[in-house]
């Protein structure tokens, strides 16, 4: 059977109204976890496992899915509103999105942000549905040093995330990467800077520290002038509201990046959806005319990470069905699902089971029209949360803040690590380090050690190892390449000033 | 304290800090018997931390000598933003003793009266209103569990 017949098997599961509906669902769950900060959708699919056990199968994982893309719908919406990451990988949204929501374009952020969605996990779709099985069977090539070349080159991201001053945040990555140390050693479990905190013991959690440097530092900053810093600027009329024709313009090229970073990466066990949206926010400015526009509100800054996030959802299914291999807590859970209802994920699962392969593909085709369908709407409907007093908006943040860090584990100290980090976040912001390469630091830091480490018990520590296999030779090659820039681009402007100079 | 005397001053903490995980770093194993062991990556941002902390204290030594007396500081509103951040540790505090919705109260109230200068009757309504609106989105609606009081919630 050809893909277009395939497909149409696909749609003829999905389009049932049993299967429509719980579609339907399961991405209005999704969206809902997605908006509230640490209420993730790994938590909801494990909580609602058990319910689907006497659902149909193919119905049940048509939900189960629609929770898991619809939640990257959803996380943008309170980064870019009140600089609170509603999911890991909506941190770098917060960068000019709320910028933009500061400006009075929440709502063209929010928007531009369902289109990327929408495009993203459309493309994501085409790629499971066309080039699954050869891109798992590349993904597998990805031994520890090819990971290890991978994490350099989202550190080297730190480039474009500098601002003013690349020591600082070279500085700032490095205390990221120490604070991803916290905790137990997983080669040889001993214990390493937990102060004595049997609380460390697990690291320090990532939404308490990413809502602490974000929503707490912000709300602090604010809280300095009487009154509030700046209020929002709000757009009046719904036409103002929605991003225009030129925005959508101006990220054409995220679109495409987003979708194909977020798929590509997605398609690789344990690299994530945050590590997408840092490369392509990365590359989107690398490559843009305007490159140092970026986090003051630019469009193309939400556009691409927000399709790196979606369609890293899509890439994330890749080694999940064709492999059995889950990439993250979400898609491990969804193996365990599969487990549960009598399949063997694998390289047969497509051949022994289509219908549910392609009513997962049609599904998502679908979902993602219902979503776009769903969020476009609330658009406005969010962007008025700002037209909220300050004396209103600032407490609100600090509550929502305060229930999604405690949500996540129940725990009180969580939220004393938000506390703790809330200051570093207000502190950092003082003194001009850049915020997003700690977070940087701390999403790969773990990664990184790991990969390192196990390269060099595979050389018996030779670090040639690390340059000499060619995928992994290249990703460093180029992350050598981004960490030059700014002194090339430095001994460029050298250059002119002395040719002005002369002449 | 003027921007490069803050650099001065933040250098110098990350360096003491880079000294710190160095030397915690040294008294864990550089090499296990499978390989490198957990101090060996710690051991080197240590490093990384100390090098880049004390480049960043010379360019602002440099840059002090250069710089021209200014009167204004960018730590003098500080003050309140400490104050809102000493009021949510103090609320968190409560967490385990008086439940997220009443510590949330007194915290709405202090934000708007000590530090806005508001009435105190619009600060309660304000309090209670945002209290009792996420105890019905969270508890209610989503089921979320938050700290409650010994009066249930």
């Amino acid at each position: 059977m050809g893909a277009l017949e395939n497909l149409l098997l696909g749609f003829s599961v999905a389009l049932t109204p049993v299967n429509l509906f719980w579609c339907f669902i399961g991405v209005i769950l999704g969206t809902v976890v997605g908006v509230l900060p640490g209420l993730g959708p790994a938590a909801t699919i494990a909580m609602l496992l058990p319910l689907t056990l006497k659902m149909d199968h193919t119905t049940a994982i048509i939900a189960l899915a629609g929770i898991f893309y619809g939640a990257r719908y959803g996380g943008s919406t309170t980064s870019i509103l009140l600089n609170i990451p509603g999911e890991s990988s909506s941190v770098v949204t917060c960068l000019d999105g709320y910028q933009l929501a500061r400006q009075g374009r929440a709502g063209a952020a929010l928007g531009i942000s369902a289109v990327a969605s929408f495009v993203a996990g459309t493309i994501g779709i085409l790629g499971l549905m066309l080039i699954a099985p050869p891109l798992a069977r590349f993904a597998l090539r990805f031994a520890p040093p090819e990971y290890f070349g991978l994490m350099v080159l989202g550190l080297a991201m730190v480039v474009f995330l500098a601002g003013k001053s690349m020591i600082k945040a070279l500085l700032a990555m490095l205390v990221g990467l120490w604070v991803a140390t916290i905790g137990t050693d997983l080669f040889t479990a001993e214990s390493r800077f937990t102060f004595g905190q049997v609380k460390l013991l697990g690291g320090v959690d990532f939404i308490a520290a990413t809502v602490g440097i974000f929503a707490i530092g912000e709300v602090l900053i604010n809280l300095e002038s009487r009154g509030g810093a700046e209020l929002f600027k709000i757009s009046k009329g719904l036409r103002n509201l929605l991003p225009t024709l030129q925005d959508l313009k101006d990220c054409r090229f995220a679109f495409l990046n987003g979708s194909l970073v977020g798929f590509f990466v997605g398609a690789l066990p344990g690299a994530g959806a945050t590590v997408a949206s840092f490369l392509s926010y990365g590359i989107e400015k690398a490559f843009s005319r305007h490159p140092e526009k970026f986090g003051t509100g630019v469009i193309e800054g939400v556009a691409a990470p927000e399709g790196a996030n979606n369609a890293d959802a899509s890439g994330a299914l890749v080694p999940l069905l064709t492999l059995g291999i889950p990439g993250g807590n979400t898609t491990a859970i969804l193996l365990g699902g599969l487990i549960l209802w009598g399949y063997k994920p694998g390289p047969l699962l497509i051949q022994e089971h289509p219908e549910l392969f392609w009513g997962l593909v049609a599904s998502m085709y679908i979902g993602n029209v219902l979503l776009l369908i769903l969020n476009i709407p609330l658009v406005p409907l969010f962007a008025q949360i700002l037209r909220l007093p300050y004396f209103i908006l600032y407490p609100l943040i600090l509550g929502i803040s305060v229930v999604g860090v405690y949500s996540v584990n129940s725990s009180v100290f969580d939220v004393w690590m938000m506390g703790l980090f809330g200051l570093l976040g207000y502190l950092m912001r003082k003194l001009d380090f850049p915020a997003a390469a700690l977070i940087l630091g701390m999403v790969l830091g773990d990664a990184l050690e790991r990969a390192l480490r196990q390269s060099l018990m595979m050389s018996q520590g030779d670090l040639a190892i690390l340059v000499n296999r060619p995928i992994s030779g290249t990703l460093l090659l180029i992350a050598v390449g981004l960490l030059c820039l700014p002194a090339i681009r430095k001994v460029r402007s050298w250059r002119i000033q002395a040719v002005e100079q002369e002449g | 304290m003027k921007k490069d005397k803050g650099n001065l001053i933040s250098g110098a903490c990350l360096a003491a800090f880079g000294l710190y995980v160095i030397s915690v770093a040294a008294k864990l194993p550089y090499v296990s018997e499978v390989g490198p062991g957990p101090g060996f990556f710690p051991l080197w941002l240590g490093i990384g931390l100390m090098i880049f902390a004390s480049y960043l204290m010379l360019s602002s030594v440099l840059a002090l000598k250069k710089e021209s007396p200014s009167d204004s500081s960018p730590w003098q509103a500080s003050g309140r933003a400490l104050a809102g951040w000493f009021g949510l540790m103090v609320a968190i505090a409560l967490l385990g003793w008086i439940g997220f919705s009443v510590s949330f109260v007194f915290l709405t109230m202090f934000l708007i009266v000590a530090l806005d200068r508001r009435p105190l009757l619009l600060s309660a309504g304000v309090a209670i209103g945002l209290a009792v609106g996420f105890h019905f989105l969270f508890v209610m609606a989503l089921d979320v569990s938050l700290p409650v009081g010994r009066w249930g919630f």
